[in-house]
């Protein structure tokens, strides 16, 4: 089964295949009647036509890392590593530098985990441990619905719906209960920050949820009794036995919404102002790293704005690939069949 | 669990303090706060789609391609049609790939070459779509020297590829061992057994992580920005920049116009329903072909 760890984390399906692993005395006979078939030939071919497909995957990450360190080679001779301490954004003037837009990224996915995790594990924690067994399909369908929706859809919503209904009753609560901690300042025009971080919190929910509800099934029942029988609340026997064995999986389920937020572009390029500008304020409009590709890409005319911008994706690429690494891990260390510390 | 449930109560014998029921009943209640500001969003999104939708939707916007900044009336028929035919030429590019991999994966792959496959599917996986549409301008767009539908095509496909890879895998590993000896042992040759037995057998399975991919780049609008670039009129070459739903939407949605927004509503509700109907189509299909074998 160990073979199959790195993706196991993603795909919770049944694993029957380890224990239907041919034994050495059938196998060398199934051997034999494979080769009795006949056509040595053709499934030479076929297993060569599918080894060039699973290729094909290799390829493209490879292809991927070189478009993208080739093209933005220019930007990477003229500012170095000084490109991502930069704030200048000057197209007029060929002067770039993405520190606007490393910020706007970086604010925008933590408002939005501040917002999503408490929610996600509040839902999951819902599902697999309190609601009713005939509730639970449901619930879990209908929160994954919210994964399916096209990312253009939310950003739809966001500027009809959310932005106008954080102008008119959130921001004005916001400014008089929480003025003071000076992060709520500036006219409130509802697109912004806040906005982006909102509608972030809203579309990494159900993955994070999702995986919390994986590596949460994945305790053993046993645990759940253990601390029962030791006259634990149900509360107490979900944050002592459940929430404690399965918390690196679920900081896994976290990292990987954060992989998701970071990357993320239309909802965000559609709410957040588009402006490259470091402010305190989470009223203020900001910009995001994906976002100023969306924008600009395609109007880009020389070179070096060219370049500049696949630097940004090239960055993008990156940190999201290390994320989602490091979340993988997290899941798998806990979905792997034992808990993460057995005396947990 | 249900079982835990019963536990609580046979074992909840010695009393419990009230701040420990207190503390109980808040963590339910917060529990159950969150479920409700979780679906409450999913509900406002589908409600508004529908009411905001269901009105702009008639038969100019079926049938007409889009006016001039400014000037009231049109449709999206040609993103619809532009949508589908770039959605076409990414199933014909990524889905024989992505289920050869997942062949490749379940029937050849299980050593450590097979993992790093497996590894990088899921890395390109994670990439985000902007990022994909990147590559794809500088594949296609580049070499080609203008926007095209090639392109987008080219960027859903690279999409579309890891997410059926690892559903197909998943998929043919289900097949019992027994059902491939069984066709070795009748001299079935092991090329036609993985196609005519295992993959026949997982059928209905790669087609439902086949529409899982479909179903998730059919709304992608970022890797169509520089890619398929959006047209205003008619197009079916292959090497024209082309219209799609999901970027006449974006458009629409940004720009000032009232009657545009109205039409952005009206080509968000087409794309979920679009959505939607195909994946259901697919799924139909797939029970019927399964029976009649």
């Amino acid at each position: 089964m160990a073979n199959r760890a790195l993706g196991a984390p993603q795909l919770p399906g049944p694993q029957p295949v380890a224990k239907q692993e041919v034994a050495g005395e059938t196998r060398v006979a199934t051997e034999a009647l494979i080769k009795t078939g006949g056509s040595e030939v053709a499934d030479g071919i076929f297993r060569y036509a599918m080894l060039a497909c699973g290729l094909c995957v290799l390829a493209l990450v490879g292809l991927i890392v070189y478009q993208l360190a080739t093209h933005s080679h220019l930007s990477w001779q003229a500012f170095g590593l000084k490109f991502f301490f930069q704030s200048a954004w000057d197209p007029v003037n060929d002067e770039y530098g993405a520190l606007p837009f490393v910020y706007g990224t970086i604010v925008s996915s933590i408002l939005a985990l501040i917002i999503a995790v408490p929610l996600a594990i509040g839902v999951a924690v819902f599902i697999t441990e309190m609601c009713p067994v005939w509730l639970r399909g449901p619930l879990s369908f209908t929160t994954e619905l919210l994964a399916a929706i096209p990312s253009v859809i939310y950003g739809l919503w966001a500027i009809f719906v959310l932005v106008p209904l954080l102008r008119n009753y959130v921001q004005p609560f916001l400014v008089r209960y929480f003025g003071w901690t000076t992060l709520f300042e500036g006219p409130p025009f509802g697109i912004g920050m806040l906005a982006a971080g909102i509608i972030l919190a809203i579309m990494i929910v159900p993955i994070i949820s999702a995986i919390t509800r994986e590596v949460m099934t994945a305790v053993p029942q046993q645990q759940r009794e253990a601390v029962l029988a030791l006259g634990a609340t149900r509360w107490e026997m979900i944050r002592t036995g459940v929430l404690r064995n399965a918390r690196a999986g679920i900081m896994g389920g976290i990292i990987l919404g954060l992989g998701r937020a970071l990357g993320e572009t239309m909802a965000v390029t559609m709410v957040i102002g588009n402006r490259p500008e470091i402010a305190k304020s989470l009223f203020a409009p900001g910009y995001t790293m994906a976002s100023v590709i969306a924008n600009e890409f395609s109007e880009a005319t020389g070179d070096l704005y060219l370049s500049s911008l696949v630097e940004v994706g090239l960055a993008l690429f990156i940190v999201t690939i290390i994320v989602n690494i490091i979340a993988q891990f997290l899941v798998w260390t806990v979905t792997r069949g034992t808990p993460a510390r057995a005396n947990g | 669990m249900a079982s835990s449930t019963a536990l609580t109560n046979d074992f909840a014998a010695a009393p419990i303090s009230l701040r420990r029921r207190l503390m109980d009943w808040t963590a339910t209640g917060a529990a159950v706060a969150a479920v409700v500001l979780v679906l409450a969003p999913l509900g406002a999104i589908f409600g508004y789609l529908v009411y905001k939708g269901i009105g702009a939707v008639n038969w100019n916007f079926l049938t007409q391609i889009p006016k001039p900044p400014g000037e009231v009336g049109g449709g999206m028929a040609n993103a619809i049609a532009g949508s589908a035919y770039i959605l076409m030429i990414a199933s014909v590019i990524g889905v024989p790939i992505g289920i050869g991999a997942g062949i490749y994966l379940a029937e050849y792959g299980r050593n450590r070459f097979g993992d790093v496959i497996r590894f990088t599917a899921d890395v390109l996986n994670g990439v985000p779509s902007i990022v994909i549409g990147i590559v794809a301008y500088g594949i296609v767009v580049l070499r080609q020297g203008h926007f095209s539908a090639l392109a987008g095509g080219v960027a859903l496909a690279i999409m579309m590829i890891p997410t059926i890879t690892r559903a197909t895998e998943e998929m043919l590993l289900l097949v019992p061992n027994v059902v491939r000896e069984a066709a070795y042992g009748l001299g079935v040759s092991r090329w036609r057994t993985t196609l005519s037995i295992t993959l026949r057998t997982a059928t209905s399975g790669v087609i439902t992580g086949v529409m899982l991919a479909f179903a998730r780049v059919a709304g992608e609008t970022a890797p169509l920005l520089f890619t398929a670039f959006g047209n205003t009129y008619w197009n079916w070459k292959i090497n024209e920049p082309t219209a799609a739903l999901s970027l006449q939407v974006f458009t629409y949605a940004t720009s000032p116009y009232d009657d545009w927004h109205r039409q952005a509503w009206a080509g968000a509700l087409m794309l979920i329903v679009l959505i939607v109907l195909s994946v259901t189509a697919v799924r139909i299909a797939a029970r019927r072909g399964m029976k009649g074998a």
